[in-house]
């Protein structure tokens, strides 16, 4: 049995806003596992993203408690066990691609030999060799989102939390991109959580799909998803892709999600 | 195809040229035959323009045309201020058109060419200005305006290279002096308070209403202050300066920390950066589009209350007190020489600043190549 990397314990979030208070967050429980792919998949305003952002400590929770690595998160933020890919690249463009990556190490204080090291293998696991010169306006949409995936595998974190990361591209560049993440998670080991609001991309890639549901943000079901560790893009047309996907929907809609 | 291809500036130019024909010679002092030359060589200019040739050809009929009437039509002046006819000014408009002409056919009629570029966005603004000139000298000395009211460019040429020393001793002690200092203690002033009022909130609130009450304040009420208490020589003018470029450069640096996107700090935030390192990496790089924003409008702000602060009391020496006492003595070209003197000094200070910024911020969205 794997270890439990992330735990989240009847996790509140209230935002006071000039309406009034919303709650973006209720009761949510879960604990994810080492090595494991968990998608949060729902509807925009489901807390998805907010329950990311809690994860990194980008937000604060308002009741219940998180634990990652038996850590609070301000720790494992501190630790930087965890690299965030955000919904946009957000390459700085005055860096080049090499320099982008080196970003987070330096901040880190590493030495340049070790920096290098790093930008090299990390632009090598994205396919991104090559590119190390150019400036993030000189790549296409999928290329930059490619660097800052190296940019957060840069760290060497334990695991990859990412929002929505392929939301803002096309959909065969977000094929070609959902494949090549699997074969990094495959060589990398790391636990990552996933935000979509995808039903393809979820179970394409998951070990464990989260369906959540909106107003207040809550987990309605958690949906096992084993379609084995090697899938080519053709596996989605498959009955059991398509049986797990049609459970997600089914899902979606029981959490009124589909409600106008 | 016909070998003619007419263009409108060409026509205008014949017909300016055939109407200065009834109005010879141009001048009093003008030789008729020379007159007659001006008259023949625009004439040809604008006809060869409108021949189907190579633009080379055009451009160089062009240039001897224009440049060559407009050449006649200046030292026809000579002893004759004010005594031109009305075929004088028919014919300088001639040359003008063919100068239009000239430059109509260098940009390439509207169609963008990619080779020689650079050197077409030299010369283009470089004959406008020639013109401006040419038509400033001629207006000015054909009509007779008197001298007090607009002296030629040509007088004003004549008394910069004959009171360099003056005009030397005036640049070091306005520009290299007071704008030099006041400009950069002002703006880096301006800007450390900025980081500082950035970081501590307090000190932002606290000090914005004052910096935009100080802003407000006219220059030409706080110049004689400056002077009382800092003395007559440069340091009051320093004074004035640095009241003045303090603040755009706070304004503008403060908008630049405050321009990066809420993604980019969480990404910091997540890196566990400190806010100096934020600052350094991040926020400052973001701000630099601001911060020679203020750097530019701080040059010209310099300049400008360096001048007009020496109004209010200085030694015997500086731009700006060179043109009070000038004008009260109706030495008009030597204020025009002085004036001359800043449009240069500011154009160079804004070049280069300007320069700086393509290369500082290569990567903003207006810049990148």
């Amino acid at each position: 049995m794997p270890e439990t990397v992330i735990s989240a314990q009847n996790l509140d979030l209230t935002f006071e806003t000039n309406d009034g208070p919303v709650h973006a967050l209720k009761d949510i429980t879960l604990d994810i596992a080492e090595g494991e792919f968990v998608s949060l998949i729902g509807p925009s305003g489901c807390g998805k993203t907010t329950l990311l952002r809690v994860i990194a400590d980008l937000e604060q929770p308002t009741g219940g408690t998180v634990s990652i690595n038996g850590m609070t998160p301000e720790q494992a933020r501190l630790a930087r066990a965890y690299g965030y890919v955000f919904q946009q690249a957000a390459l700085l463009p005055w860096r080049t691609i090499e320099d982008n990556v080196a970003l987070p190490l330096e901040v880190m204080g590493l030495d340049k030999a070790t920096r290098s090291g790093r930008i090299k293998s990390n632009l090598e696991l994205v396919n991104l060799a090559g590119f190390e010169k150019k400036f993030p306006w000189q790549l296409s949409g999928g290329m930059q989102q490619r660097a800052s995936i190296a940019r957060a595998l840069a760290v060497e974190p334990d695991m990859l939390l990412m929002d929505e990361p392929f939301g803002a591209l096309d959909e065969i560049v977000r094929d070609h991109l959902n494949e090549q993440l699997l074969k990094l998670w495959a060589k990398t080991k790391k636990t990552v959580v996933f935000v979509t609001h995808s039903i393809p991309e979820a179970v394409f890639l998951s070990t464990k799909i989260v369906v959540m549901s909106p107003r207040p943000g809550r987990i309605h079901e958690i949906i096992d998803c084993d379609l084995g560790a090697d899938r080519p893009l053709d596996i989605r047309e498959t009955s059991e892709f398509l049986r797990i996907a049609h459970q997600v929907r089914e899902g979606l809609k029981a959490g009124h999600s589909y409600d106008e | 195809m016909s070998a003619f291809r007419p263009n409108w500036q060409a026509l205008l130019s014949l017909l300016a040229t055939i109407y200065s024909l009834t109005a010879l010679p141009f001048t009093a002092t003008m030789n008729p035959a020379w007159s007659i030359a001006a008259v023949v060589i625009l004439a040809a200019g604008a006809l060869v323009s409108m021949l189907r040739a190579a633009s080379s050809i055009q451009t160089t009929a062009l240039a001897l045309a224009s440049f060559g009437a407009a050449a006649l039509l200046i030292v026809g002046l000579a002893d004759a201020s004010g005594t031109a006819t009305a075929g004088y000014f028919a014919a300088l408009v001639a040359a003008w058109l063919l100068g239009w002409r000239l430059v109509t056919v260098l940009s390439g009629d509207g169609s963008r060419g990619s080779q020689s570029g650079n050197l077409i966005s030299i010369t283009v603004p470089a004959l406008f200005g020639i013109w401006v000139l040419i038509l400033w000298e001629c207006i000015v000395r054909g009509a007779g305006v008197p001298f007090v009211l607009l002296p030629p460019p040509s007088a004003i040429g004549l008394r910069f290279a004959g009171s360099l020393p003056i005009l030397a001793a005036d640049f070091r002690q306005t520009v290299l002096k007071a704008v030099l200092f006041g400009y950069v203690v002002g703006s880096l002033t301006g800007f450390l308070v900025a980081i500082l009022a950035d970081r501590f909130r307090f000190f932002a609130n606290g000090l914005l209403p004052i910096g935009n009450m100080v802003s407000a304040l006219p220059m030409i009420g706080i110049a004689p202050i400056m002077v009382i208490w800092f003395g007559f020589d440069w340091q009051s003018k320093a004074a004035v300066v640095i009241v003045m470029t303090f603040f755009p450069m706070l304004v503008n640096t403060l908008a630049g920390l405050a321009a990066t996107g809420d993604m980019e700090r969480d990404l910091m935030r997540t890196y566990g950066a400190s806010h100096w390192q934020v600052l350094l990496k991040l926020r400052l790089q973001a701000a630099m589009p601001f911060i020679f924003n203020a750097l530019k409008i701080n040059s010209t702000l310099a300049l400008i209350g360096a001048i007009v602060a020496e109004f209010f009391g200085t030694p015997i020496v500086g731009m700006g007190f060179r043109i009070s006492t000038e004008v009260g003595r109706m030495n008009l070209d030597m204020v025009w020489a002085e004036i001359a003197l800043a449009a240069v000094v500011g154009s160079l200070f804004y070049g280069a600043l300007a320069l700086l910024e393509r290369t500082v911020t290569f990567w903003h969205p207006s810049y990148r190549r």
